[in-house]
């Protein structure tokens, strides 16, 4: 990649050379934008046989379906929103003390009574305001304070949740709003609200990223920085929304949890932060930057749920499903930099 | 002498069976089945159940043994089934793994919540598919989320350490009595320390020192490191929680103080090895038992299978065991020591 070009214009060279690799086999097919995800497919449909395999029924199940779908939805929102950042070359480690935080927030007594006293939605609000603002702090942190993004989200991530430890007194906050549960609880054509919800952050996401402005400038901005600037991007301003759009995500993955867990307290959300960025690295999206794929994140979160699954189903150890889930990462990140060295090239 | 014995039985079950006949409302068992009290040996196998076990992450000595006891007892019955999940301290995965049970549409689910109120729905959900729950240590806020409920006595615990105290310090009204609590905004913590301090009140004696770990060994070092310097002269401490009292045994040996005796929380194998050999500060410990998974997983298999509690004349499982916090001294260690848990 050329320092000296257009931002876009950097953005669409450093895909470009990916598709010259088509017919050297295996390597180049994966290399290619659809083969990356025609990898993950593989891998997700590979994951289901195994399913099939060994628990049979009780895998092919419209109920157990939906179980993996509910469980990934939480992690699925904060994932999608992760992408952007990451695409945008940042990184945020304090997505699961913003979603601790955001539903700590959502369920104080405060809170609660001005929802008793109006209408659920309160909730939903407070924890996407929440957790907006604590990923505009994050992007104004990063962008216009110049703090690296890894410090700058790692202090987040212990003041959110040590705020949220103070606001909770460390205690589980029940919520008891009439009409609140019973939505988020509810199915649309027999699919869970949370699945929904999932899905349609997800079709949103990939709208925005692939087919906006705001889309091209998250690649373009992640690439080269000073290359979008030179094109006449506001790259600090960019960051901010960037960051701000996380938040937003982590505030919603909050309301969810709520809703599934019917409280809100300190220790949800822990260790989200790993969960989301292996996610979004499996499924193709470059840590560095300038490079990301919604549906690969997607793909990401359904194959570290669907394994959790097949694991929990055969009863398998604590440990077997851990070395898995490393093993399934390395590869991906080993593939990953073998196609960066090739479209570097 | 042993034939006119013989008789006497032989004439009174008669006449019990008659009386029963006469005068019982259930129809007559037919040796089994789910009218629930059919007094036959518990241990039996019965029919088969498939149960469902569920606990946070094993990340420290007590909570990894709950989930081996449990697997230990569940492997004593033929015809039991276990499915034990991945240990996780995060609700959202811990809930998934309820609903996964929830669709095998297993007999029984032996559920330690990481968060009691967290998993609430989702217990919920499961009774009202018909599984039995039984809810182990941490309690869900909703009296209709389990069958039965299996808990340990925290405030017991605080009691029993507390006797123990008075009773070693018997007449020295002057005595510093110290505390290292474990994790303090726990209501476990509270109830611990409160039954301590309602025991040392009725011999007299108050905590003098008073500080706050988090269970782990690290935590207990610090803790104890700092309690010893604000302390100049100690009588008697007592450590909630001996995982993380290997750290607080740390901090003493690195001082060299040992002018006091010291009383453990929870119970480990290791504290009740020191307590054997007489060679550090622990001269007791009080047990929170770890064994209550596989009490879980017992009661579970009594539930599905239709039978009672063995010596207990109520014909159906109790809706909540709560289990006693006895002292450990050298004298009754070896009683203790088969059940205690590797820290």
């Amino acid at each position: 990649m050329s320092e000296d070009t257009a931002a876009v214009a950097a953005h669409e060279q450093q895909r470009a050379p990916v598709g010259k690799d088509n017919g050297r086999g295996i390597s180049g097919l994966l290399a290619s934008p659809a083969g990356r995800n025609t990898g993950l497919v593989v891998a997700l449909v590979l994951l289901c046989l195994g399913g099939v395999v060994t628990a049979g029924d009780r895998f092919a199940d419209v109920d157990n379906l939906l179980t993996i779908l509910r469980l990934a939805a939480v992690i699925g929102v904060v994932s999608v929103g992760m992408t952007f950042v990451i695409t945008g070359g940042g990184i945020d480690l304090s997505v699961g003390a913003i979603v601790a935080l955001s539903s700590v927030w959502a369920t104080t007594l405060a809170t609660q009574g001005i929802a008793n006293d109006t209408h659920w939605i309160v909730i939903v609000f407070t924890a996407l305001l929440v957790g907006g603002a604590c990923g505009l702090v994050n992007g104004a942190l990063i962008a216009y304070g110049r703090v690296v993004a890894f410090i700058a989200t790692l202090a987040s991530l212990a003041a959110a949740r040590g705020l949220a430890e103070i606001i909770s007194n460390r205690k589980t906050q029940i919520v008891n709003v009439p009409g609140f549960a019973a939505f988020f609880d509810a199915s649309v054509l027999g699919v869970p609200v949370l699945v929904v919800i999932f899905a349609a952050v997800a079709v949103a996401g990939w709208v925005l990223l692939n087919r906006t402005t705001f889309g091209r400038r998250t690649f373009a901005v992640g690439g080269n920085p000073e290359a979008a600037r030179l094109a006449g991007i506001d790259v600090r301003r960019h960051t901010v929304m960037l960051y701000t759009l996380l938040g937003l995500c982590c505030g919603l993955a909050a309301v969810m949890l709520v809703a599934r867990t019917t409280t809100g307290s300190a220790t949800h959300g822990g260790l989200y932060e790993l969960d989301a960025i292996a996610a979004v690295v499996i499924g193709g999206t470059l840590l560095s930057g300038g490079r990301g794929t919604i549906a690969g994140t997607v793909f990401g979160v359904l194959i570290f749920t669907t394994l959790s699954n097949v694991f929990t189903l055969n009863n398998l150890s604590i440990s077997a499903q851990a070395v898995a889930k490393g093993a399934i990462i390395v590869v991906a990140v080993l593939l990953q930099q073998r196609l960066a060295r090739r479209s570097g090239a | 002498m042993a034939h006119k014995r013989t008789t006497l039985l032989v004439a009174a079950l008669t006449l019990g069976a008659a009386l029963t006949a006469c005068t019982g409302n259930t129809p007559q068992n037919q040796g089994g089945g789910n009218q629930g009290g059919v007094k036959v040996a518990n241990d039996e196998p019965g029919k088969k159940v498939v149960i469902g076990f569920s606990a946070p992450a094993a990340d420290h000595g007590w909570m990894a043994a709950i989930t081996n006891a449990a697997k230990a007892e569940a492997g004593k019955y033929s015809d039991v089934e276990l499915r034990v999940v991945e240990g996780t301290n995060d609700v959202n995965l811990q809930i998934s793994q309820v609903e996964t049970f929830i669709n095998d549409k297993v007999d029984a689910i032996v559920l330690l919540p990481f968060d009691g109120a967290a998993l609430t729905p989702v217990a919920l959900k499961a009774m009202k598919a018909g599984i039995t729950v039984i809810n182990v240590d941490r309690e869900f806020d909703s009296p209709f989320a389990a069958r039965s409920t299996v808990l340990g006595d925290n405030h017991g615990m605080g009691v029993s350490a507390g006797n123990y105290v008075c009773e070693r310090l018997k007449g020295k009204t002057d005595a510093v009595v110290a505390e290292i609590a474990g994790i303090d905004s726990l209501p476990l913590t509270q109830d611990r320390s409160r039954g301590f301090a309602e025991a040392l009140a009725s011999c007299g004696l108050k905590v003098s020192n008073r500080v706050a770990a988090e269970f782990t060994v690290e935590s207990g070092e610090k803790a104890a490191a700092n309690l010893l310097q604000a302390a100049r002269r100690i009588d008697a401490i007592w450590n909630h929680d001996d995982d993380q009292g290997v750290g607080v045994t740390a901090a003493i040996k690195n001082s060299g103080r040992n002018e006091f005796f010291m009383v453990g929380g929870a119970g480990s194998a290791n504290v009740m090895r020191e307590i054997k050999a007489d060679n550090g500060p622990h001269k007791a410990t009080v047990i929170y038992p770890s064994t209550q998974g596989a009490d879980g997983i017992r009661l579970a298999r009594l539930v599905v299978q239709g039978k009672s509690l063995g010596d207990l004349v109520e014909v159906e499982v109790p809706r909540q065991v709560e289990l006693y916090a006895p002292v450990v001294t050298k004298d009754n260690v070896d009683r203790y020591l088969p059940t205690a848990f590797e820290s």
